[in-house]
């Protein structure tokens, strides 16, 4: 990865971030903490690491992404109408009456979303599911899925890692947001599902750790999910809930709540300075 | 119907799969660990490659199966029907009925006549269950020619596919050239005084109720509902048009099964009496298939009993 090309990842993932204050101030609601700690994750794959393609949205060969931690769809849908799926201008719609983007991603209304998901632990058992029907039928693409730290107190996460391991899904990359907060606090106090890594490995998986902020980390670690083979790849990613916005930075309360006109305000000055300082390096 | 062959439907199930498997290279089969109970092992024994366990995690095995159809494969996911519809319902009705994705759920030992595994295992609950969420399709074969034009039929449905096999053999009363269409149901043999409208292994004791009481002088329509839903609605009507009284029967809890579909329809568009026979609001028990259907009241002398007291 170039210095331009990285520069033009953050700005973008900057822009992505706005996008998510955007969406969940004109929602009045949804999860910006999890959308914002992601959204450097979500910039890369799909301007850098996903095969998908716009203009064929439905292509058979492209890569999927199961966003298994569905609340964070602000983090998608900003990623993937800045990617050209849909009007950057329709975000702020987000969880309206009749507007095609839900509260959570529906595969059915929203383009460039590859599943419907929303209740947690289900999304990575379809990516498992998509990853095996690619090994059945020959195709090569890939399956991302990502998940919250929070999400994999669900049992049903550890049905489909067995899963993915037994039938050796290398096309599945199992990527966990570890921001380190859920609702009801510290994931770790709440019920702790550490050690991550460890888990991970014991349960067959490549296992990159990783700061999930930093463009250079990410780039390695689904390099080198991609070059693994026989055996499916894992990141845990470190990650600040909330991340680009200072009074959310690390705050469980600003899991599902969205940001008042005077806080809407505060983040995109915060944001538009920042992106102002990546233009300007 | 002492001398009439006996085939229990998980048993066409697992043959009808095998044999669409033939002419179809995207059907998948999916298993929890039950290759054997649900009789898939035929399938997998032809096309081990396409035969995928999953392992005793049904809640991974119906969203794994939701992500392959994604893929454009046509899954077939298969297990009890206590799992299928009970344990792994919210992933049935968010990553299958919701992006409405097109996975055909396979649930065998549905009802009373598990038998001997007792009541933990006798789901008479599935048909309400799947019912709920919208744009499922909920079947309930009566005999093995029905089940396995059922399967054919599921599989050429773009859509979601709720089916119900028993573990029971229970008698073949359709012959081979029996055309089967989703949603129509079938007038077995025409009546007047009293409408039977049965469901699965009930409709060949309908067929045996009917028989009685005709004997007695009571003109009894026998109608099979195979799709629980959506509901043929017009043979329904029909029925409460022409004979004036209903009796449902179907190895279902009586809450939210079809005498409650048929029931609500009638009520809104052509209220008769309805008697609802299935299983009252309680637990099975360990016991003999048959002797427990007797205690139940899944019977043709149950069913006998109930119409005699509507027509007299």
């Amino acid at each position: 990865m170039t210095a331009a090309e990285k520069k033009q990842l953050a700005i973008t993932a900057c822009k992505v971030r706005m996008g998510v204050v955007t969406a969940t101030h004109g929602a009045k609601a949804g999860h910006p903490g999890g959308s914002l700690s992601a959204a450097d994750m979500f910039t890369y794959l799909y301007f850098k690491e996903m095969n998908v393609d716009p203009a064929d949205q439905k292509g058979a060969d492209r890569d999927r992404l199961v966003l298994s931690k569905g609340h964070t769809a602000p983090g998608l849908y900003a990623t993937l109408a800045l990617r050209g799926f849909f009007p950057v201008e329709d975000l702020p719609t987000l969880r309206h009456i009749d507007s095609y983007l839900q509260g959570h991603p529906n595969m059915n209304t929203v383009p460039g979303v590859d599943m419907s998901t929303g209740s947690l632990g289900q999304g990575i058992s379809v990516a498992a599911g998509m990853a095996k029907g690619a090994k059945l039928q020959n195709k090569d693409f890939r399956v991302y899925t990502i998940l919250g730290d929070g999400e994999i107190q669900e049992g049903q996460v550890w049905e489909a890692l067995m899963f993915g391991a037994h039938y050796k899904l290398d096309n599945l990359c199992v990527i966990v947001d570890n921001n380190g907060l859920q609702i009801d606090g510290n994931v770790a106090e709440v019920m702790s599902p550490y050690p991550i890594v460890d888990k991970l490995e014991a349960f067959g998986y490549e296992v990159s750790a990783i700061d999930g902020h930093n463009f250079d980390e990410i780039e390695a670690a689904l390099a080198k999910a991609r070059a693994t083979k026989g055996k499916p790849s894992a990141i845990v990613m470190k990650t600040t809930k909330g991340k680009g916005v200072s009074y959310m930075e690390n705050k469980a309360g600003w899991h599902g709540k969205a940001p008042n006109d005077e806080e809407y305000k505060i983040a995109m000055d915060e944001l538009q300075a920042q992106l102002a300082e990546l233009e300007a390096n | 119907m002492a001398d009439v062959k006996k085939i229990a439907t998980r048993e066409s199930y697992g043959n009808a799969l095998k044999a669409l498997g033939a002419e179809h290279p995207d059907l998948v089969v999916l298993d929890a660990d039950l290759a054997g109970a649900t009789k898939t092992g035929t399938f997998m024994k032809a096309y081990p490659e396409r035969h995928i366990d999953c392992g005793i995690a049904e809640a991974n095995m119906i969203c794994v199966a939701a992500g392959m159809s994604t893929t454009g494969l046509v899954p077939f996911a298969s297990t009890f029907a206590m799992f299928a519809a009970g344990r792994a319902y919210e992933q049935v009705r968010n990553s299958i009925g919701y992006p409405h994705l097109n996975v055909k759920i396979g649930a065998t030992h549905g009802g009373i006549s598990v038998g001997e595994d007792g009541a933990s295992h006798q789901c008479c609950e599935d048909f309400a269950l799947m019912r709920t969420i919208p744009g499922m399709v909920v079947m309930n074969p009566a005999d093995d020619i029905e089940a396995k034009a059922c399967v054919k039929a599921a599989y050429e449905h773009e859509g979601p596919v709720y089916m119900r096999f028993g573990r029971a053999a229970c008698p073949v009363f359709h012959d081979e050239d029996f055309q089967f269409q989703i949603g129509k149901g079938e007038l077995i043999s025409d009546g007047k005084d009293v409408a039977i409208i049965a469901t699965g292994l009930m409709v060949a004791e309908a067929i045996e109720a009917a028989k009685v009481l005709a004997e007695e002088g009571i003109s009894a329509r026998v109608i099979n509902i195979c799709t629980i839903k959506p509901l043929d609605e017009e043979i329904v009507l029909q029925a409460a048009r022409d004979c004036g009284k209903i009796i449902t029967a179907e190895e279902h809890s009586i809450i939210g099964g079809l005498g409650e579909a048929v029931c609500a329809l009638l009520s809104e568009q052509c209220p008769v009496p309805v008697k609802r026979i299935g299983v009252n609001d309680e637990f099975g028990h360990s016991g003999p298939a048959a002797a427990l259907l007797k205690q139940f009241g899944l019977s043709a002398e149950h069913i006998v009993e109930v119409a005699r007291e509507m027509v007299k």
